[in-house]
């Protein structure tokens, strides 16, 4: 019955045995999020969404244009916090701790959970720069250390052989696939806890998305990583867990096998089998 | 039914007709208006060089390039003029831009909503201000200051200039860069702030940066108005042709060219050799404006390229 999005779930069996594990065995969840509803000034984005990330996974949040994929991830880091008119309710937890209370360092919140953007931004200074920059903020002075960090981050990121000689060039010199990859490697460089990745093949050929898809998979031995990914197909083979949403409400979460070859829901059902408008 | 058919396929023709006569008549007159500008520029230009250029036969290279310019004696000697201006033109640059990027930065990211709404009109009003009248309030009210405070025999200097050039250049400054920096995308903010970098270290290092070329079109857009200004620096610089000498020339009497041209154009013999001179004087200063002029829209077309390699 269920025919497209099947076959990449089936090419991951290994990953699936140790998510189906984590279940069982009661894993406190790295970020919880509890009935949070989110507003923008002029549109309703998410309506009482729950959902627990657990360490060392890829969480996927999939689902159809404006279902308020991008709004939970934002709200994660708090970038939400600069838009005016905004109206939010229910608690998220990152290890526990609520990060909209009061004391929370916003800054050392986004350092630990670091955000990839669905169009790369390089920021307008050198290649070397962007890495630094927020290594910089931090308080990290010592060039070797900023150096060795530079260069994990690019090779973590599969980018540094191909720049390796011209660090000093201008960020924005980079090719699309290139800058995407720059974006992942200068959040790594900050060894976050987790990585929020909003469609971070979008707009990559086929030989790179690849390359992305198969360094998330190593990744995830470091670090949480919550991902939306830019198709169904995406999904199945990136996901230890996903969770499908729709019209801003969480539909149904489950590990990646639940979800892709047997939804509980007909609205799932629908969309993973491609029938949804 | 056959006959509405039939009238409006006859309509359609002469509504069109009608429409394509009415376009070519505003076409053509758009074209008249275009083509009148050139003519008009090529005009001012022909103009110039037909008085000015005799100036460089008239009087040999060594003279006009002397540090004198006393026409009286026959020496023409446009240095400490053409000093004169750039050291007036430079001490503005030094006080309007760190000023006029510091308001447009208040301006639009630290100015609550409602203050930024009077401000963004009140300093268009300032823009509008008469040179006139700046010259006036330079000179009973800055010239005076000047000379109390910073213990100048008269306070009419080089600096007072700057102080003024600079006021008229600021608003310039001030709204050209607020344009430029509210065209950075908002994506620009938020790697930035992604990265654990707070509000002012994003507007620092992410926020202006992005927005560095049009504030150097700012710069230079403002800059091109103050160097052409006229009347407020012939009202308080002093008015002293003299080979400026290092810094302290600052707070001394100089001379601009725009200053010499319209305080002795009304004097000379028409066709003498002083007054083809103070053509000359108005070539240089053509030449000039024209260059700034020209860098700032070599940066604007720059900036244009960037922002289309951004959106693909
Ligand atoms: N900055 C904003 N201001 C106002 N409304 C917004 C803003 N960003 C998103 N929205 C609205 O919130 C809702 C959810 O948007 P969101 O970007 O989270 O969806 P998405 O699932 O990421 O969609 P896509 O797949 O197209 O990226 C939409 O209705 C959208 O119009
Ligand atoms: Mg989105």
């Amino acid at each position: 019955m269920v025919t497209g999005a099947m076959p990449p779930t089936s090419a991951q069996p290994p990953s699936e045995g140790t998510c189906d594990a984590m279940t069982t065995t009661a894993v406190p969840s790295k970020i919880r999020v509890e009935k949070v509803s989110f507003a923008y000034s002029n549109a309703e984005a998410l309506r009482a969404v729950s959902l627990d990330v657990y360490p060392h996974e890829v969480t996927v949040l999939f689902g159809p244009a404006r279902s308020g994929k991008t709004t939970l991830l934002r709200l994660l880091n708090r970038l939400t916090d600069l838009l005016e008119g905004t109206r939010r309710s229910g608690h998220i937890y990152l290890d526990g701790q609520d990060i909209f209370a009061p004391d929370v360092d916003v800054a050392e919140l986004r350092r630990r959970v670091g955000m990839v953007f669905a169009m790369p931004i390089p920021l307008p200074m050198s290649i070397r720069a962007n890495l630094t920059y927020g290594l910089q903020l931090k308080g990290i002075r010592d060039r070797a250390l900023l150096e060795a960090r530079v260069e994990s981050a690019l090779r973590a990121a599969a980018l540094w052989d191909e720049v390796k000689d011209r660090l000093e060039d201008p960020a924005s010199s980079l090719s699309g696939g290139q800058q995407q990859r720059l974006c992942l490697a200068r959040i790594l460089a900050l060894e976050p806890e987790v990585i929020l990745l909003d469609n971070p093949t979008s707009g990559l050929d086929p030989i790179s998305t690849s390359k992305v898809e198969a360094s998330l998979h190593e990744l995830r031995q470091r670090y949480t990583i919550i991902a939306v990914p830019h198709s169904v197909q995406q999904a199945a083979r990136i996901a230890d867990r996903a969770a499908f949403m729709l019209g801003g409400e969480i539909i149904e979460v489950g590990t990646a096998r639940e979800i892709f070859t047997r939804p509980r829901d007909p609205r799932t059902r629908d969309y993973v089998e491609g029938r949804f408008g | 039914m056959a006959i509405e058919q039939q009238a409006a396929t006859q309509a359609v023709p002469v509504a069109r007709r009608r429409r394509l006569r009415g376009e070519t008549a505003a076409e053509a007159l758009v074209r008249l208006s275009g083509i009148s500008v050139i003519i008009f520029v090529v005009l001012v230009f022909v103009f110039l060089a037909r008085e000015g250029i005799p100036a460089f036969f008239e009087v040999e290279a060594g003279n006009l390039l002397g540090t004198r310019w006393y026409p009286t004696v026959g020496r023409y000697g446009l240095l400490p003029l053409i000093t004169g201006s750039l050291l007036v033109t430079a001490g503005a640059v030094l006080i309007s831009v760190p000023l006029g990027l510091a308001a447009a930065i208040y301006m639009h990211e630290l100015a609550p909503a409602w203050l930024r709404e009077i401000l963004k009109p009140l300093i268009e009003i300032l823009a509008g201000i008469p040179s006139v009248v700046l010259g006036f309030l330079g000179m009973i009210a800055v010239a005076p200051l000047l000379r109390e405070h910073l213990n100048m025999p008269t306070g009419l200097s080089a600096f007072a200039g700057s102080v003024m050039l600079a006021y008229m250049a600021l608003p310039t400054i001030i709204s050209v860069s607020d344009d430029a920096i509210d065209a950075v995308p908002r994506s620009y903010r938020d790697a930035s702030l992604a990265l654990g970098a707070n509000h002012w270290q994003t507007v620092c290092h992410a926020v202006v940066p992005a927005a560095r070329s049009g504030i150097m079109v700012a710069v230079m857009l403002g800059i091109g108005r103050a160097i052409g200004e006229t009347m407020a620096v012939l009202m308080v610089t002093g008015n002293a042709a003299r080979m400026p000498d290092g810094l302290s020339a600052l707070f001394q009497p100089v001379r601009t060219m725009t200053a010499t041209i319209a305080a002795e154009m009304g004097e000379v013999a028409n066709g003498s050799v002083h007054y083809h001179v103070l053509f000359a004087i108005g070539i240089v200063l053509f030449l000039i404006t024209f260059l700034v002029n020209l860098l700032a829209s070599v940066l604007m077309l720059r900036r244009g390229t960037r922002r289309d390699q951004l959106l693909e």
